[in-house]
């Protein structure tokens, strides 16, 4: 019990925070069929985060968070820009873009020396979950036990923050975003800037990536911040479902994950731990591929709709 | 609830221009409506009869022009002016019901941060079976017709409870009884003294259906009641040399419920 408060708590609540904050704020992404800008913004966040990492010589959340939207927001701006300018197909440009950014991150971190602390291509790619350690608790006590509570990885508290922050938004907007979503043009028609609630999406999810960051790393939270939607979007027609679901799924595939990763190889015999967000990632794709076998609008569902097409009414 | 007569036309557009990558769309568009009925704009594909709706809603850049919605700038009238957008601008596979559709046309009424009121759902109940479509409350969009998305999205103009309507091909692709509906609610909201705009394809039923038309052809080519205006001569100006369907248009015109007038 000791050894699983010192050891695993801090990085599987990790893990679990980091999935639910990108799962919830995916589901924005993917029902405006924009996923992939959620791969590019998770990409293209990583100079910024460097930038900050590098002019602040910390790893404080502020000045991370602040570096990855300016990179974020100059990655989307650079997106529409090179659209216009060379007439591109969008997911060109995006692909372009953002792993120019990516690529950018990854030469800063050698030029910076940032490698030489604890911001290493490894990190980035991979996450950081087994640094997260809590050796302040000494037994169960230690849960109820402020002064050993004080000592708890400052990255959890951060992501839970996070976590608190975009429920909030998510809550007070809710009805704002899902009118965006689904009909912007009648939304800026009746005076509910859809613009700026896109704006708003695009830092939601920025803030997700980095928030994300330290635990699945730069390339996995593509996995965090799509799986959970899509898996929900399998067993849902359901607006506010969509949502509920995503967060059990996001739920199961971070402490799930990590739960295999870390505490399942132990079980069986084996001698060496698994990498967390690698098991992250397989066992969110192997919940999506249970989910399209038998979920309502897996793979009956696109039978079903399939004949809906090819019914008259519905086809005009 | 009736609307009085208004002195001020609802919509007036003066030098209106819009052009999509250098191309004009819309060029040197003046127009007044008349203050109150049932309009139609009509003109070839590509003629920019969208394209001046989602102008004179500020959804598209204009390049020169001026808009006044019952006098005032759009921002200012915003709140008497409704939108049916085209059906297919949007993702009907979206996770959303009938209902809560509909009762986005409540949203101003609620205003930002404050989930739906009760008694705003009833309104946007009522407004779904003004349309005959109560009974479809809680069906997933995607799971309706063609001709129910139609109508879900006609409710949710009607939620808005505006003056004046700008409709995107409201009669686009829809079921026998999906069009009497929308006749029924077009007749309603021109009893109560409201004006509707709308983008209308089939020739045939035009003048049977509006009072008043506008041909569009990027140009304004004609404008005014449409006993007058939807004439033969003014069909071919609007069609150009597309023979074909000038014939048909003026088989239309001259088979329509109203006699067409003789061309001063």
């Amino acid at each position: 019990m000791t050894e699983f408060l010192q050891l695993d708590l801090a990085p599987m609540l990790a893990a679990t925070l980091a999935c639910l904050v990108c799962g919830l704020v995916g589901n924005l992404l993917l029902l405006t069929r924009q996923s992939l800008l959620g791969d590019a913004i998770s990409h293209s966040v990583l100079p910024g985060i460097v930038m900050g990492f590098w002019v602040s010589g910390s790893r404080a959340a502020a000045p991370l968070v602040a570096g990855a939207m300016l990179a974020a927001v100059a990655a989307a701006l650079l997106i529409a820009l090179v659209r216009r300018l060379t007439r591109l197909e969008p997911g060109a440009a995006m692909g372009v873009v953002f792993s120019g950014f990516f690529a950018l991150g990854i030469v800063l971190i050698e030029v910076s020396g940032a490698h030489a602390v604890d911001l290493d291509v490894d990190c980035v790619l991979y996450g950081q979950l087994e640094a997260l350690i809590w050796p302040a608790a000494r037994g169960p006590g230690a849960l109820l036990d402020a002064a050993a509570l004080a000592e708890f990885p400052a990255e959890v508290t951060t992501l839970a923050v996070v976590l608190a922050l975009t429920l909030l938004l998510l809550v007070l907007l809710w009805k704002e975003l899902r009118l965006a979503a689904f009909d912007p043009d009648f939304a800026h028609a009746i005076g509910f800037a859809p613009r700026r609630l896109s704006l708003l999406v695009l830092v939601l999810v920025s803030v997700a990536c980095v928030a994300a960051f330290w635990a699945v790393g730069s390339i996995l939270v593509i996995a965090a911040l799509v799986a959970p939607a899509a898996i929900a979007r399998l067993l849902t027609n359901g607006y506010a479902a969509q949502f509920r679901l995503s967060a059990v799924a996001a739920v199961a595939m971070g402490a799930g994950g990590y739960w295999l990763a870390a505490l399942a190889p132990g079980a069986l015999g084996l001698g060496h731990g698994l990498n967390a967000a690698g098991m992250i990632a397989v066992l969110a794709g192997v919940l999506l591929a249970f989910a399209w076998l038998f979920g309502p609008f897996g793979r009956r569902g696109a039978a079903r709709r399939a004949t809906v097409a090819g019914h008259p009414a519905a086809a005009t | 609830m009736p609307v009085a007569p208004l002195p001020v036309p609802a919509l007036t557009v003066q030098h209106l221009s819009v052009a999509y990558d250098k191309a004009p769309v819309l060029w040197d568009v003046s127009w007044t409506t008349p203050q109150a009925g049932l309009v139609a704009i009509v003109g070839p594909n590509g003629a920019g009869k969208s394209t001046l709706l989602k102008a004179v809603l500020g959804l598209v850049p204009r390049l020169s022009g001026e808009v006044r919605v019952f006098g005032l700038p759009f921002a200012e009238a915003r709140a008497r002016v409704g939108y049916l957008p085209q059906r297919a601008s949007v993702d009907w596979d979206f996770p959303a019901t009938a209902l809560q559709v509909v009762a986005q046309g409540r949203y101003p009424r609620v205003g930002w941060f404050r989930p739906l009121p009760r008694a705003e759902r009833e309104r946007a109940r009522a407004a779904l079976a003004e349309v005959g479509m109560a009974e479809f409350a809680g069906r997933q969009i995607g799971q309706l017709s063609g001709g129910q998305q139609q109508r879900v999205f006609l409710a949710r103009a009607l939620a808005l409870e505006a003056d004046l309507y700008l409709m995107d091909e409201p009669f686009a692709g829809v079921d026998a009884a999906t069009e009497r509906a929308i006749v029924g609610v077009l007749q309603r909201l021109a009893g109560e003294g409201r004006t509707v705009i709308a983008v209308h394809h089939d020739l045939a039923t035009a003048p049977q259906y509006f009072d008043h038309v506008l041909l569009l052809n990027v140009r304004a080519i004609a404008a005014g009641p449409m006993a007058t205006t939807f004439t033969p001569e003014n069909l071919a100006r609007t069609y150009g040399g597309r023979l074909s369907l000038l014939e048909r248009a003026v088989a239309a015109a001259q088979a329509g419920k109203r006699p067409a007038a003789p061309v001063p």
